[in-house]
């Protein structure tokens, strides 16, 4: 029997990315990272900043996300998210704006403790690439 | 009746224009194809994501507590209407069909004595609007600069008026789009996003038993928000095509007129020709005869 399930990463602009076999994929969720496997049970949770891994039988791939939400069911696995790259593809000075601007998220006043814990989880994942 | 060399000015005024019009059309026939393409790209991001809300909102225990945003103020007085349309004009009746259907509708919440608070997107809204509406138009939107369709203004968008709505200025919102069926038919929409209509529910889902993490209400708060923004983009690509659609049709027709035209007044201009040259001739002759 195969472990494999499908999987389907939207963003609002077209399908980020659809393969059919991946045997286990690592999400970012918001109340800490966690790994889907074949028959996981029906789920719905959001992202935080971090590392997407992706492993199927054709390797692994690592993509970095901002947000999103995430619903598995019946072996299928979407994400929704309006902020995806692959992590082969970003650029070092690219990351290095993207820390820059979270950073002064975080140091802004009126934000509120929630926006700025996930500014904070942002440069630490974007540090932690370069 | 107009001297020789008038028609022969107009005839050549009306194939210039004629000129454009198909200009116009090649580009809006471009245009639509690659707006297409976006809206359809699109819109499984939408589907999904109403898909999710639709079983979050069967899934809520305590219906009373549920988000603002999905079950409303509890009162209906003040309306939101965002209308979205386009910048630029010449696209038939794309504009005034968003604008009837609106206009409609504010009639109706109006002599209702309720009040009503419009948002434009789009410049043609705004003209079209500001004369009979200019005291009800809280906001006017453009996004003439950006190139294409992006996500990043549609969120501007869903922001500002879920801003609105924490600060209570209104209780319902509704946005005025054209679908886009095909290149001769858009059909205007109007969608009610606040509080979301979960009048769809799928008999198949309810039995479903998800799991939530954190639980459905902070899942839900955190979502709708982000369901508005993607309910506009949605409604911004879908008008993208419905504009180039309508735009071609219109500018198609334009040329087909143009062509009639220049035939019409081509047939006039040999007939005049030709009754001067017969009145020369009748001239000639009896002037001959009378000798």
């Amino acid at each position: 029997m195969s472990e494999e399930f499908k999987i389907e990463i939207i963003n609002p602009e077209k399908s980020f990315l659809s393969k059919e076999d991946v045997n286990e994929v690592v999400v970012p969720a918001f109340e800490g990272e966690m790994g889907i496997l074949k028959d996981h049970i029906s789920i719905i949770s959001f992202l935080k900043p971090g590392i997407l891994k992706l492993i199927s039988k054709s390797g692994e791939e690592k993509f970095y996300v901002e947000d999103g939400i995430l619903e598995f069911k019946d072996n299928n696995l979407s994400i929704l998210t309006s902020s995806i790259s692959n992590i082969k593809d970003m650029e070092k000075s690219n990351v290095e704006q993207n820390i820059k601007i979270a950073e002064n998220e975080l140091n802004k006043v009126e934000n509120s403790d929630q926006k700025k814990y996930l500014a904070s989880q942002k440069i630490e994942v974007l540090k932690s690439l370069n | 009746m107009a001297s020789l060399d008038d028609l022969k000015k107009r005839i050549v005024s009306v194939k210039s224009t004629q000129k454009i019009t198909k200009a116009m059309k090649m580009v809006a026939a471009a245009k639509l194809k690659r707006a297409q393409e976006n809206a359809e790209k699109g819109r499984p991001y939408s589907e999904k994501m109403n898909n999710i809300i639709l079983n979050l909102s069967n899934g809520i225990s305590d219906k009373e507590n549920a988000p603002k945003l999905l079950s409303g103020t509890g009162e209906e007085k003040v309306f939101l209407c965002v209308v979205l349309t386009s910048d630029r004009g010449l696209c038939g009746g794309f504009n005034t069909n968003i604008i009837k259907k609106a206009k409609a509708y504010f009639e109706k919440i109006l002599s209702e004595g309720k009040v009503l608070k419009i948002i434009t997107v789009g410049s043609k809204g705004y003209d079209q609007l500001k004369r009979i509406y200019e005291d009800n138009i809280i906001q006017k939107i453009s996004f003439k600069d950006s190139k294409n369709i992006n996500y990043f203004d549609a969120e501007k968008v869903g922001k500002l008026i879920i801003d609105n709505f924490e600060k209570k200025e209104f209780d319902v919102c509704t946005i005025f789009y054209n679908k886009f069926k095909n290149v001769i038919t858009q059909i205007p929409q109007a969608q009610q996003i606040i509080p979301l209509k979960t009048d769809k529910v799928d008999e198949n889902s309810s039995d479903d038993n998800y799991e939530f993490e954190p639980d459905e209400d902070e899942i839900l708060s955190n979502l709708l928000p982000k369901n508005i923004s993607t309910q506009i983009f949605k409604a911004m690509l879908e008008n993208s095509a419905s504009e180039q659609g309508s735009r071609m049709s219109a500018m198609d027709n334009a040329t087909r007129n143009a062509g009639e035209m220049v035939e019409k007044l081509t047939i006039e201009y040999n007939r005049s020709r030709q009754a001067a040259i017969t009145k020369e001739l009748i001239e000639i002759i009896s002037g001959a005869e009378s000798l």
